[in-house]
Parts: C-alpha cells; sequence; structure tokens
C-alpha cells in the first residue's frame, strides 16, 4: 500500500502549482473575454443607465420635489443628491443581478462549461471565485462611470465621496453573491430567476430607501429596507456623498451587514458548486 | 441524421398557397395553444406580472407621493401624487404585459422551436398566426390592466366616471403596442438585437411623463416625448382615469390605432416572407 | 530529496491502477468493485450498454468524483487528494460537448490552455497546432453553435489536448455522430494513439472498441464480465464467423427452436436468429439442405455485440 501514500514528483507539483495558486484568475479572464461578447450592451448600459435615472428621477422628479418642499428639502440636500447614491446602489444591483444569475445557470446547466473546466485542475471553488472576480470588475468600472456622472450632475461632491463606488460593489456583491448560491442550486428554471428579480430584487429597490426616506414608508414595510443590501449600502454612500448623519453603530450595522452577507453567500456557493461539480 | 436536412420543414408550395390564402380564420387555434402552454409552463410568472405595478404604486404613490405632494393635471386640477401616476403604470403594465409576449415569446417561437414553420405547413395562414399571437399578447396586457384597474378602484385613484372607458382604452394601448412589437421582433435576428427593445422600453417607462408632468422638460424636448407611443397611452388613460377629457384625446386614440394597423401589416407580411415565399 | 517521493516515470509501471473501485448514489451503485490496470501508452476502452457504469468509472479516472470505497491511482497518485496534479495530466473529452458557446472556435483552445497554467504565447501556438490536428483551421472564427456535430467533438478533443496529456479520456467518442464524422475522429485518435498517448475510452460501439482499443474490460451494471484484446475475447467468447438468419418477426422464435442443434451456438434475437459456427457458408448450405428458407441470410466475422450477448445475453444498443 506504499502507493496510496505517494506524493507528487517535483516537476509535477510544479506542473500543478500555478493553476492551484491562479486558477480564479483564468476563471476570470474566461468571463472577461466572454463579456466582450455583449460589450456593446454592457457599454450602452454603463453609460445610458446613469444617464437614464439621474436625469428622469434626478432632475425630473427633484422638479416636483423642490416645487413642493423647497431645494434642499429632503435629508437636508437637494432631491438629486439625495437620490443619487440610491441609484448608485441600486444599479450595481442590477449589473449584479445579470451577472450571478443566468451565467451561473449556463455554466452549469444550459452550456456547462463549469463542467468543462473541472476537468482541469482548476476547482469548482476556484470557478465561483474566478465569477466573483470578473463581476467586482464590471460593478467597480460601471460604478465609477456611473460616479463621473453624477459628478457630472452635480450630483456628488468630488474627492472622498469616490468611495461610494466601493461602497456600490460592495452592494451588488451583497445582493449578488446570495443569488449565486441560489441559482448553483437550480437544476432546471420554469421560472425561479424570473420570480427572483420580480419578487426580491424590484421590492428591494422600491422599498429600500432609494426614492425618499425609508421612514416616509408605513412602518409594516420598513422591515424591507432593513433586509435591503441597497439600504444599507445607499446609506453608506448618503454618508460619504452629502454627510448624511447616521450614528456609529448604525455604521458599523451597515458595513457588516453587507460584508456577512456577501461572504455568506460566496462560501455556500462554492460549497454547492464543489457538491455539484465533483459528484 | 445531418440535423438541418432532417429538420427541414415540409411545406406546401402549391400554386394556392403562392397565391396567398393568407387567412383561414382559424387565430382562436393559435390563442388556445398558447393559452395551453402558458397554463403548463409559466403560469406563475405570467400570473405575477400583476404585481409590479402594484409594487410600484405602493412605493412611489405612497413614499414619494409624502415628499410630492399634489400635481397639477391636464385641466390645472391639483390631484394627489398617487391619483397622477396611477394610470401611467396602469398604461405601462398594459405596454409590458403586451411586448412581452409579442416580442421574447415570439422571437423564441420564431427562431429556435420553429413553431410557425409547424402551424403555417397546416391550413393556418400567416394572419391566422399573427392575430392569434396579438391577440395572446393582448390577453395579457389587458389581464395586467384590469387587474390593476381594480386596485386603483380600491384605493379611490379612479377620480371620475370615466374611469370606466378606461377600460377600452387599456386595450387599445395593448393591441397597439402587440402588434408593433410582433413587427419588429421578425426582424430580429440575435439576442443582442433582442436587448435594443430593452434598450428602448425602459427609458421610454420612465421619461414619458409617467412621473412628473411634461411641462418639467423644455418645450423642445416635450415634442420628442409626446411622440413616443407610451406618452400618447399615458395621456389618454390620464385622461379618463382623472376625468379631465376633451375632445383633444381622440388624437391619441388615432395614434394607437395607427399604430396598431402599422404593426398588423408589417407582422403578416413579414410572416409571409419568412415562411411562405 | 528526490528519493522521498515516488517519481512517476519508473518504467512501465501501471498508470491507472483500479482495485475493489466502488461507487455508490445513496441506495444506487453505480460501479460495483472493479479493478483493472492501464499501461503507458496502452489503447484501454470500456465496453458496455447505456447505464453500465462506465462514465461514473471515467468521472473517478478524471479525479472529479470521489470513489466509495477501494483503490485508485491515477499516475501513481490518489485522486481524492491530487486531484489538480492528476487533472493537469489529463486530457478530458466528455460525452456531451461542453465547449463555451459564447467563445469563437479558437477562443475555447485559449481559455482552456491557460486552466493548466500555460502562458498566453504557449496558449496561442498550441491552439494553432491543434486547429491543424483537428482539421479545423478555416473554422478557428466560428461560432460553436455553427460546428457540425463531428466538427465539435474534434474540437473538444483539440481542447483536451491543448496540456499535453498523458492520458486522454474519451467518453463516447463517437455517439451521435454520423459515418463519415466518426471515420475521420478514429483517424485523428488512431494518430494520437501511434504517438504514444495513453487512450482511456468508453463505448457502446464493438467496431469502435475493436478499431481503437489494444485492451478493453466488459462492463454490464457496475461489474466487469471479461477482459482481453479484441481479438482474444471474441475467440474465446464466440465463433469465428456468425450465420444470420431472418425468418420473419413471427416466426424466429419457432425457427429458433428448430434451429438448436445448429453450429456452435444459436441466439433467437427477436428479429433474427444467429447460429455461431466456424464455417458460416458450409452451415447455411447445410440448412438449406435440410429445407430451411429464410427470407435472408448473412454470413459475417464474430464481433464484440456477440461477446456481449454471450456474456449477458443482452444487446449491446437496445
Amino acid at each position: 500500500m506504499t502507493a496510496l501514500d505517494a506524493a507528487p514528483g517535483e516537476q509535477l507539483r510544479r506542473v500543478a502549482a500555478r493553476p492551484r495558486r491562479f486558477g480564479a484568475w483564468y476563471v476570470a479572464e474566461h468571463r472577461l473575454r466572454v463579456m466582450r461578447s455583449y460589450v456593446s450592451t454592457v457599454l450602452i448600459g454603463a453609460v445610458g443607465t446613469p444617464l437614464l435615472y439621474l436625469f428622469a428621477m434626478g432632475v425630473g422628479l427633484g422638479a416636483l420635489v423642490s416645487a413642493n418642499l423647497g431645494p434642499h428639502a429632503v435629508d437636508g440636500v437637494s432631491y438629486l443628491r439625495f437620490v443619487a447614491p440610491a441609484l448608485l446602489c441600486t444599479a450595481a444591483v442590477t449589473v449584479a443581478s445579470e451577472e450571478f444569475t443566468y451565467p451561473v445557470m449556463l455554466g452549469f446547466k444550459w452550456n456547462p462549461t463549469f463542467v468543462g473546466i473541472s476537468s482541469s485542475p482548476v476547482s469548482p471553488g476556484q470557478i465561483i471565485d474566478g465569477m466573483v472576480i470578473a463581476v467586482v470588475i464590471r460593478l467597480v468600472a460601471t460604478s465609477a462611470v456611473y460616479w463621473l456622472f453624477m459628478l457630472l450632475f452635480g450630483a456628488t461632491p468630488s474627492g472622498a465621496a469616490a468611495l461610494s463606488v466601493l461602497i456600490a460593489t460592495l452592494v451588488g456583491l451583497a445582493f449578488g453573491a446570495p443569488v449565486m448560491a441560489y441559482v448553483a442550486t437550480l437544476t432546471s428554471d420554469s421560472g425561479q430567476i424570473a420570480m427572483l428579480m420580480r419578487f426580491v430584487l424590484l421590492p428591494l429597490t422600491l422599498f429600500s430607501g432609494t426614492f425618499f426616506p425609508l421612514t416616509l414608508m408605513p412602518v409594516y414595510l420598513q422591515w424591507i429596507g432593513w433586509l435591503s443590501p441597497i439600504w444599507h449600502g445607499t446609506q453608506l454612500a448618503r454618508i460619504v456623498s452629502y454627510g448624511a448623519r447616521e450614528p456609529a453603530w448604525l455604521i458599523a450595522v451597515h458595513v457588516l451587514y453587507l460584508l456577512a452577507l456577501f461572504v455568506s453567500g460566496w462560501l455556500l456557493a462554492r460549497r454547492i458548486a464543489k457538491g455539484r461539480l465533483y459528484s | 441524421m445531418s440535423g438541418l436536412d432532417g429538420e427541414a420543414p415540409l411545406r406546401p408550395r402549391t400554386s394556392r398557397r403562392a397565391a396567398g390564402s393568407l387567412y383561414a380564420g382559424n387565430a382562436r387555434s393559435v390563442v388556445y395553444r398558447g393559452w395551453l402552454a402558458t397554463k403548463s409552463t409559466n403560469w406563475l410568472v405570467v400570473v405575477s406580472g400583476v404585481f409590479e405595478p402594484v409594487f410600484y404604486l405602493l412605493s412611489l404613490g405612497v413614499g414619494l407621493g409624502g415628499l410630492v405632494g399634489q400635481v397639477t393635471a391636464g385641466d390645472g386640477q391639483r390631484i394627489p401624487y398617487a391619483a397622477f401616476i396611477a394610470p401611467a403604470l396602469l398604461a405601462t403594465a398594459a405596454m409590458n404585459g403586451a411586448v412581452y409576449d409579442s416580442t421574447w415569446n415570439v422571437f423564441f417561437k420564431i427562431r429556435f422551436a420553429r413553431l410557425y414553420e409547424g402551424m403555417l405547413a397546416t391550413s393556418l395562414g400567416p394572419v391566422d398566426v399573427a392575430v392569434g399571437e396579438i391577440s395572446l399578447a393582448l390577453l395579457r396586457g389587458a389581464g395586467y390592466a384590469i387587474a390593476f384597474m381594480i386596485v386603483m378602484q380600491l384605493v379611490g385613484l379612479n377620480l371620475s366616471w370615466w374611469a370606466l372607458l378606461g377600460l377600452p382604452a387599456v386595450l387599445l394601448v395593448a393591441f397597439a403596442f402587440a402588434s408593433l412589437g410582433m413587427g419588429i421582433t421578425s426582424y430580429m435576428r440575435s439576442f443582442q438585437q433582442m436587448d435594443i427593445i430593452n434598450f428602448v422600453m425602459l427609458p421610454m417607462f420612465l421619461l414619458s411623463a409617467t412621473f412628473y408632468p411634461l411641462t418639467v422638460y423644455p418645450p423642445p424636448i416635450q415634442v420628442v416625448i409626446q411622440a413616443l407611443p407610451l406618452w400618447q397611452s399615458v395621456e389618454l388613460v390620464r385622461s379618463l382615469t382623472t376625468g379631465s377629457v376633451s375632445a383633444g384625446i381622440l388624437w391619441h386614440v388615432l395614434y394607437l390605432v395607427a399604430m396598431a394597423a402599422l404593426g398588423m401589416t408589417v407582422t403578416t407580411r413579414r410572416l409571409r416572407a419568412l415562411f411562405l415565399d | 530529496m528526490s528519493f522521498a517521493w515516488v517519481t512517476l516515470d519508473t518504467v512501465s509501471s501501471p498508470v491507472i491502477v483500479a482495485s475493489d473501485l466502488v461507487k455508490r448514489y445513496g441506495e444506487v451503485v453505480a460501479v460495483g468493485g472493479v479493478s483493472f490496470e492501464v499501461a503507458p501508452g496502452e489503447s484501454f476502452g470500456l465496453l458496455g450498454p447505456n447505464g453500465a457504469g462506465k462514465s461514473t468509472t471515467m468521472r473517478m479516472i478524471g479525479a472529479v468524483s470521489t470513489r466509495t470505497s477501494g483503490r485508485l491511482e491515477i499516475l501513481g497518485l490518489d485522486p481524492d487528494r491530487y486531484g489538480p496534479e492528476i487533472r493537469s495530466q489529463l486530457g478530458v473529452v466528455p460525452q456531451s460537448d461542453n465547449l463555451d458557446e459564447e467563445l469563437r472556435v479558437r477562443e475555447n483552445l485559449l481559455v482552456y490552455g491557460r486552466y493548466f497554467g500555460m502562458t498566453r504565447a504557449h496558449v496561442s501556438g498550441r491552439a494553432d497546432e491543434l486547429l491543424a490536428f483537428a482539421q479545423l483551421q478555416d473554422k478557428a472564427k466560428a461560432k460553436v453553435t455553427d460546428l457540425s456535430g463531428g466538427m465539435k467533438r474534434r474540437l473538444t478533443i483539440a481542447r483536451g489536448l491543448m496540456n499535453d496529456p498523458r492520458i486522454l479520456l474519451l467518453d463516447e467518442p463517437t455517439t451521435g455522430l454520423d459515418p463519415q464524422a466518426r471515420h475521420i475522429l478514429w483517424d485523428r485518435l488512431f494518430r494520437l494513439k501511434e504517438q504514444g498517448t495513453t487512450l482511456v475510452l468508453t463505448t457502446h460501439y464493438m467496431d469502435e472498441a475493436e478499431q481503437l482499443c489494444d485492451r478493453l474490460v466488459v462492463v454490464d451494471k457496475g461489474a466487469i464480465m471479461a477482459e482481453g484484446s479484441p481479438s482474444s475475447l471474441i475467440r474465446r467468447y464466440s465463433s469465428r464467423e456468425v450465420l444470420e438468419l431472418r425468418f420473419g418477426a413471427d416466426r424466429n422464435a419457432e425457427m429458433a427452436d428448430r434451429l438448436r442443434d445448429a453450429g456452435d451456438r444459436v441466439e433467437a434475437l427477436p428479429d433474427r436468429v444467429l447460429v455461431y459456427t466456424a464455417d458460416g457458408e458450409g452451415e447455411l448450405a447445410r440448412l438449406t439442405d435440410a429445407g430451411m428458407r429464410p427470407i435472408t441470410s448473412l454470413v459475417r466475422r464474430s464481433s464484440l455485440e456477440d461477446v456481449f450477448l454471450r456474456l449477458t445475453g443482452r444487446s449491446l444498443i437496445e
């Protein structure tokens, strides 16, 4: 039985060392290459979304709100400044919900590229990591573009407010990682993803203190905001962008909640992927 | 079996067909098939679509309404913000339902499921298929709209008896979008092109005086917005549910009728070109 | 320091050793204790019907499925512990193609090569070599979805060769392909065999096993029924020739009964009667003289199909 305890020779260990270490990056490279095939959608979305929402919601709706309550009526700032951080976070969540649903379903089931990758030295956990890396890259890029448009619209000051880009990225991951874990468990899509968009994403977008302070919601609907990564992230983005006042403990809750959602979703997805690809 | 040859449709190339028996008077069977398919696959997704406008109304009408207060309607009366956006959401619901069924569903049937080839190999003609599919889309749009109208009635956002006419108006909106949607879809070849539909729908939803009056825009932009079919639909429905009715709304009706006619013509021609010529 | 490791290049030690290998999914036994060895450079086949446990065995060899019990060594290593090291030396051609349809043909090779840690420059050169090998040079920029079934399978093989593997695993390599595409594929696999690549393949086609395998095991219901080279298996479990007789669907069984003593052995199938004999023509003449009038008759060489029928009493393709 000596052979059972055999360890790989020097040369073999060297060959496998690179994929063991960089496997996730190779997966990310693959994903980015795939994104190139729909790059026009990505670009139009990255530029069109901020233009459209900042204009329609910030400027258009803002005019109504100012007409009613004066120019600094919401949280002490103009409606545009109030709503812009929320729009930024919502956009990040939208991107994450695209990247963590259909591509995951595709890789496991419809066009099982993940099965192909798992025949290489790269492990299922690394496949998940690679997906996350690629999405982070897209999130940072789209959020940065969004933030530049905010600057252009006068919806945010420059400087430290740029931290909003990272906050939005974290919000996208906090929403997207658990979604990825869920989608990884699906063996067929008979509308689950559409239902997820309709009954989770949409309410989170609408009831998370995005278009108005959460306190304006009836109390029986405010819990949605507390569960929503969009609300927690938006509040953080409002702090860095116009100095919204929040107690320190609440800031800690925002940050920890977002991190917890992201990390738990991510680890769960890794575990599900391993169970599914190494059965 | 080398794929393509095996799947080549058996379609009659008789002179009778070429001469154009475009309509066999049996669009019902197409509707029936769609009904069965929906019932056995994605009925939950279809039915739950009703909730989308309700979520919007709840969030924006209640929450945002607190910030906006009252809005000036078409005839100068001051109305609550919720009563202002509700008809816009109603028209949008009709549009969304109609467009979804007449674009993505139809796209799949043309490009992947090859359903129409099978249908046109029977006694059905392209007009049967077009009318059938558009009716299905219209039914879905109308279903959403009726459900939402009931919600509006329950929370007191129908401000006038004219609102009763909102129902046929919404049917017209759904019909116009369904027929144009199917016409456009028949030209689409790839998913990327289908994305264009999303790129058009979202801005139209946000910009067509749905959430704030047209007067927010500078005059040149107002003209552009007024040319959009959703603006026409929103104005028509809003006039009726808020009761600020004038003869001018007939222009909206005319616009939508013309749009529906255009859509029907294009769809029929395209189906014929795609599958029969 | 190298003496501390068992080196892999020990001359002619087997590259795969399986003994009492078992895989259970809950109550279901997919592989029920199989043992075999594969020597370097050998072309080894698992022949059996669908559901025999071939694919599960292949997944365990491919280090993507953990065994329930038994011993398994690939290149002297335990796949449970050294999955990445083992997979870095394998090329895998799965039963259903899982090429990335969102990428072009050549891109599929590029990204796959990267998974083995190859540099971009290396990957690029290797991709061109393999496109030529797979006769897909002019399809380099094509969409995967526009390829024929045979082309896709060749591309999958090219992908499996990106890392210059020591063992190539092929799961049902020609299932679903038309005859011409199968022959092109066999030709490519033959070249690899000549170059010394170890091939392990599953198939339920006996002609494929006869063409490609030096040695094979016949698997049924998760167990090995027989082992040997194709010709030795045929010699051991069948006769040299087979006489196939058709009497019409209603009469085959009845005629088989009357033929009981013909040849070495007789098998009655629903659509025909098989008479195993060293001399097919002679046997046919004897039967005709005895007044038998089959609708059609055919004399052919014995094949692995006959071996399988003899071993299991069932046909390979049902």
